[in-house]
């Protein structure tokens, strides 16, 4: 019968009874507690592998940390470094910048119009969704192989198709006016993703809007400027964010296509940074640029989400 | 979706949309295709002008030699032990956790999920140097455990969050039930709560395939000193730059690629019913 009630004090478990009373009355065990249980790996995975070495990264940061040897602290002497006289830090951060600012939009851009189009009934309105998905999935590492054989200025289908159509070899990846834009291209091929949430966006919105705006007389680009992309607004956004914190951290491409060439056009940002870390081996100087890049991600999306004020609209 | 009616000129427009809906797909797929092709192909038909879309002979043996040329099988097993990993830590742990998250109470519940969500603002590469200075500390570069015991634990704040949001979303009234029958929150979790979140554990499971699979600065920065603890996708790279000068084995090079991209494909197409529904699952809509 006792079990009907709801339990309100519970004797205090075998272990609680043994800590000093001073303890026990700070806290008590309430059933309810178990929670802490269950969020219990969580909790140390995240001590252990991210507050410590998030905080031993702004240490280290401060430092000449270089694994062998002595480390010394230096102040804000690191920081000091990378904005005052590196110029390689500059040419990294232009070209993410450059790299985010056209491959974000003109994905963005694409992945929507595709999403507008497969969202109109038609046969084989499901195979066309997946089959331009599947870009997206490819793992990176295999699709940056792939691409870098289709860059090949010889052997590579690009310049096949392009010589023999009469223009000039475009060297992809050695010309270092065209490297950048070749990432991009490598980048845009997986689009599909943005599509697919867009699709996901595009369900969301109710029939009935459309078909009251055919009514009053709205046209279809009318229909398009004035219901679908205000409502898609979520979707713009949520795209836009993860984009630009994406293309902020763009690795793998940089490292196997290029690592940096020619003449470091793709050095990248996160590139940059592994190599100060392991191959230079300054991983004070890295954790440097490392704690720059999350104030520049935090400033960003703050940015962002402080303009979706203006511009997203939550229905 | 909206339906067209069909009007002769609303005909003429789809039938342009679709030869253009067709001309993007088979050029997005191209080099899918051409990789594929080039797998299969003797070395003397790579690379050449008209391509050969389907080579003669076809060169299964293109396989079978890759596995002479490399340690595929190793770096196999390496990737495998790495997504069991993620995959246990995705399943259980993450669904563990984010249950506690979503139907215990305890003190400081809300204030930790803000952590939780915080966590998911910084960038991996912040606390990637001091975790490498600390696995080199305790001797755990160049084994398995830095990318297996931090996903084991449930470390991903992404697959916790979904997992969330969809636990949020199981009727209170169920879990009730089960809590008056007798029902500790474990039992509710196992038996009542897991069974129900399917979905999310499907675009979950999925998600984290995809991510470990797929995964190279992690593998590189902490298994690169060892040849035989690399990754597919370390052995891959190492492969690739191994090739660009020297005898030619464009062909192997495929096909290790195709190798690295159907397992995926299999894990999606398995996934997929309940892939679309996960990503609603994250809330966009307006």
């Amino acid at each position: 019968m006792s079990q009907l009630l709801p339990r309100s004090q519970p004797p205090l478990s075998a272990g609680a009874a043994a800590l000093p009373h001073r303890v026990r009355r700070l806290w008590r065990w309430r059933g309810r507690d178990i929670g802490l249980v269950f969020i219990a790996p969580w909790l140390l995975a995240f001590l252990a592998f991210e507050l410590i070495p998030t905080v031993a990264a702004f240490y280290y940061s401060l430092t000449d940390f270089h694994v062998l040897g002595t480390t010394t602290f230096l102040g804000l002497a690191n920081y000091q470094q990378l904005f005052g006289q590196d110029q390689r830090f500059w040419t990294a951060l232009s070209n993410t910048l450059y790299y985010t600012a056209v491959s974000v939009p003109m994905g963005l851009v694409l992945a929507f119009v595709l999403a507008l189009i497969l969202n109109v009934r038609m046969r084989g309105q499901g195979l066309f969704r997946t089959l331009l998905y599947v870009p997206a999935i490819v793992p990176s590492v295999a699709a940056t192989i792939v691409w870098v054989w289709l860059f090949d200025p010889n052997a590579g289908l690009l310049d096949q198709v392009i010589t023999a159509v009469g223009l000039p070899t475009v060297h992809w990846l050695d010309d270092p006016g065209w490297s950048k834009n070749a990432l991009i291209l490598l980048n845009l091929w997986a689009f599909g993703g943005g599509m697919v949430i867009f699709l996901a966006g595009l369900q969301g919105i109710s029939q009935e809007l459309y078909e009251a705006a055919a009514i009053d007389g709205a046209g279809a680009w009318r229909r398009l400027l004035r219901i679908t992309i205000p409502l898609m607004t979520p979707s713009i956004f949520f795209n836009l964010v993860l984009g630009v914190i994406g293309s902020f951290q763009v690795f793998n491409s940089a490292y196997i296509a290029t690592h940096g060439g020619p003449l470091d056009s793709t050095l990248f940002y996160m590139l940059y940074l592994y190599d100060n870390a392991f191959t230079y081996l300054q991983m004070g100087y890295a954790c440097a640029m490392a704690i720059v890049l999350f104030v520049l991600v935090l400033a960003l999306t703050l940015l962002l989400q402080w303009s979706s004020r203006r511009w997203v609209f939550y229905s | 979706m909206i339906a067209w009616t069909a009007r002769p000129a609303r005909v003429g427009r789809l039938a342009l949309l679709y030869v253009a809906l067709v001309a993007l797909t088979l050029v997005m797929l191209i080099p899918l295709i051409w990789t594929v092709s080039a797998s299969l192909s003797p070395i003397g038909q790579i690379g050449v002008w008209p391509p050969h879309l389907i080579p003669s002979p076809i060169m299964w043996t293109n396989y079978s030699d890759l596995f002479g040329l490399i340690p595929v099988g190793r770096y196999l097993l390496n990737t495998m032990v790495i997504v069991s990993a993620a995959e246990v830590g995705a399943l259980v742990t993450c669904s563990f956790v984010a249950y506690g998250f979503a139907r215990t109470t305890f003190p400081g519940r809300d204030a930790l999920f803000l952590v939780l969500l915080s966590t998911m603002m910084m960038p991996f590469v912040v606390r990637l140097i001091p975790l490498y200075v600390l696995y080199r500390q305790i001797g755990w570069l160049s084994t398995y455990l830095p990318l297996t015991v931090p996903q084991l634990l449930g470390i991903s704040a992404f697959n916790i969050f979904l997992l969330r949001q969809f636990f949020l979303g199981i009727p209170q009234e169920l879990c009730d039930a089960a809590r008056i029958d007798g029902c500790g929150d474990f039992r509710i979790w196992w038996r009542i709560v897991t069974p129900l979140a399917k979905p999310a554990l499907a675009a979950v499971a999925v998600f984290s395939f995809q991510g470990a699979w797929d995964d190279f600065l992690a593998p590189i920065v902490f298994l690169g000193g060892n040849p035989d603890m690399y990754t597919l996708t370390i052995g891959l790279y190492m492969f690739r730059s191994t090739t660009t000068s020297g005898t030619p084995t464009t062909q192997y090079l495929m096909a290790l690629s195709v190798l690295m991209i159907i397992p995926v494909l299999v894990i999606f197409a398995l996934g997929q019913r309940y892939f679309i529904q996960g990503v609603a699952l994250t809330g966009l809509k307006g």
